[in-house]
């Protein structure tokens, strides 16, 4: 599972909708692994304003990644002065779209279920009486 | 031939052999492609987007998402739900890209609001209609509303999505239809090859913007059932209530539906010019 997609990912149980503590879920035992894929900088700049940076930023720390930036890159940021892509946009590209969780659990910070993650799938079914 | 829908819960039905029988068929793979690629041509996605892929299964959806071209928007990053872990066993051997959930999409969509620019069901959804167990909970209503209440917030504002499904009769399709108008969504169902074995219908929604044959370029044909849409067409006349427009045969019909009167369903041609005959 992609840190992407892990910047909108909440907890599914009902009782923890619009809490602010159901997202983002928190990382345990977490195993990262790295897949590489092309990037693409237009669908980078399309998420920016989208991710919630201060969960991001929480993430990485769990994670035990390198400290993030104190604020979401502008998109000015995201090319050099000659058009190419930057640091910024590389290393954006290797945390969001490269870097993913394996196998390990997320936890809700409201109700503290645990989601088991294998093979990089989340089990979200929830039993009955949780829905 | 039975429908799968009626024999067993979908889980249980896409097991492991069902699964590899279904992702390695020919006949199957480019069935779906083309309806995948006819719900992005309704999607009209005019940049990379991050989509979501309602009942993914194995991903045969989800790779033409990956695989389309710049020029045609893409390529797209999707992530996707599915209730069978066989279905999704099929994806990872075959090196999907998108990230995917073991979950039951009747149980809600967890995702936080505004999430994905699009989602994508394809041959899906009709499976809501299946009660899950007794328990009133798992009621298809019940579960039709989770389903479309979540997808309706995890969609930003201006977001569509397009379900193929495959009702069993004209009562699921009305019954899948009202839940997302319920939710809010602006609604239509299109028919390609209405009337013969092969139709497909193709529910089209949008979140938060007036008229769907507007925002959708290419969607002439597509039925408007949403009721609430207030949006004024240029010359200030409501589109629905221009005499004779589609959206005021659609909006007459829509009436006719509510007070329990079988309507004909709607052809692929209702309320166009008709070429006068001399
Ligand atoms: C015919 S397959 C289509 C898969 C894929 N979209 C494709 O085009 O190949 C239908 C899929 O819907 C899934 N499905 C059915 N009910 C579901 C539910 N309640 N929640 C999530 N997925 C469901 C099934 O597990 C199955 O993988
Ligand atoms: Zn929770």
């Amino acid at each position: 599972m992609k840190l992407l997609t892990l910047n909108f990912l909440t907890c599914a149980r009902k009782t923890c909708k619009s809490t602010a503590a159901a997202f983002p879920l928190h990382p345990k035992d977490a195993e990262l692994e790295q897949i590489e894929i092309d990037m693409n900088p237009l669908f980078v700049k399309n998420m920016l304003p989208r991710l919630e940076w201060e969960a991001m930023k929480t993430l990485t720390q769990e994670l035990g990644l390198p400290a993030l930036p104190a604020e979401t890159p502008a998109p000015e940021e995201l090319t050099t002065e000659d058009g190419e892509a930057s640091q910024v946009l590389k290393d954006l590209h290797v945390l969001l779209m490269e870097t993913s969780v394996a196998s390990g659990k997320l936890v809700c910070g409201n109700c503290g279920h645990e989601y088991a993650v294998k093979e990089g799938i989340a089990n979200f079914l929830l039993p009955s009486h949780m829905v | 031939m039975s429908r799968p829908e009626d024999t067993l819960p979908p889980d249980l039905f896409y097991n492991d052999v069902e699964s590899r029988k279904y992702t390695t068929s020919s006949r199957i793979r480019s069935i779906q492609a083309s309806m995948t690629n006819r719900a992005l041509e309704l999607l009209d996605l005019q940049h990379s987007s991050f989509i979501l892929d309602v009942g993914c299964g194995s991903g045969l959806s989800g790779e033409i998402l990956t695989n389309t071209e710049e020029v045609d928007g893409g390529p797209h990053t999707w992530v996707g739900m599915d209730i069978s872990s066989s279905m999704l066993s099929q994806a990872l051997e075959r090196d999907v890209e998108g990230d995917m959930l073991l979950a039951d999409i009747g149980q809600g969509v967890p995702f936080r609001p505004g999430s994905f620019d699009a989602a994508i069901s394809i041959s899906a959804i009709q499976w809501l209609c299946n009660a899950e167990s007794t328990s009133e909970e798992d009621a298809p209503d019940r579960r039709l509303k989770r389903f479309f209440d979540g997808l309706y917030a995890s969609l930003k504002r201006g977001g569509k999505a397009v379900c193929q499904f495959y009702p069993k009769n004209a009562a699921q399709r009305s019954m899948i239809s009202s839940a997302a108008i319920k939710a809010g969504f602006g609604a239509g169902i299109l028919e390609d090859d209405p009337e013969t074995k092969n139709v497909k219908l193709y529910l089209v929604l949008t979140v938060g913007g007036g008229d769907i044959t507007g925002t959708v370029s290419g969607l002439q044909d597509v039925d408007v059932m949403d009721a609430r849409r207030k949006e004024r067409q240029r010359n200030g006349t409501p589109a629905d209530k221009q005499k004779g427009s589609k959206a005021w045969i659609m909006r007459k019909k829509a009436q006719q539906e509510a007070k329990g009167k079988v309507v004909k369903n709607s052809s692929k041609y209702t309320g166009r010019k008709r070429k006068i005959a001399f």
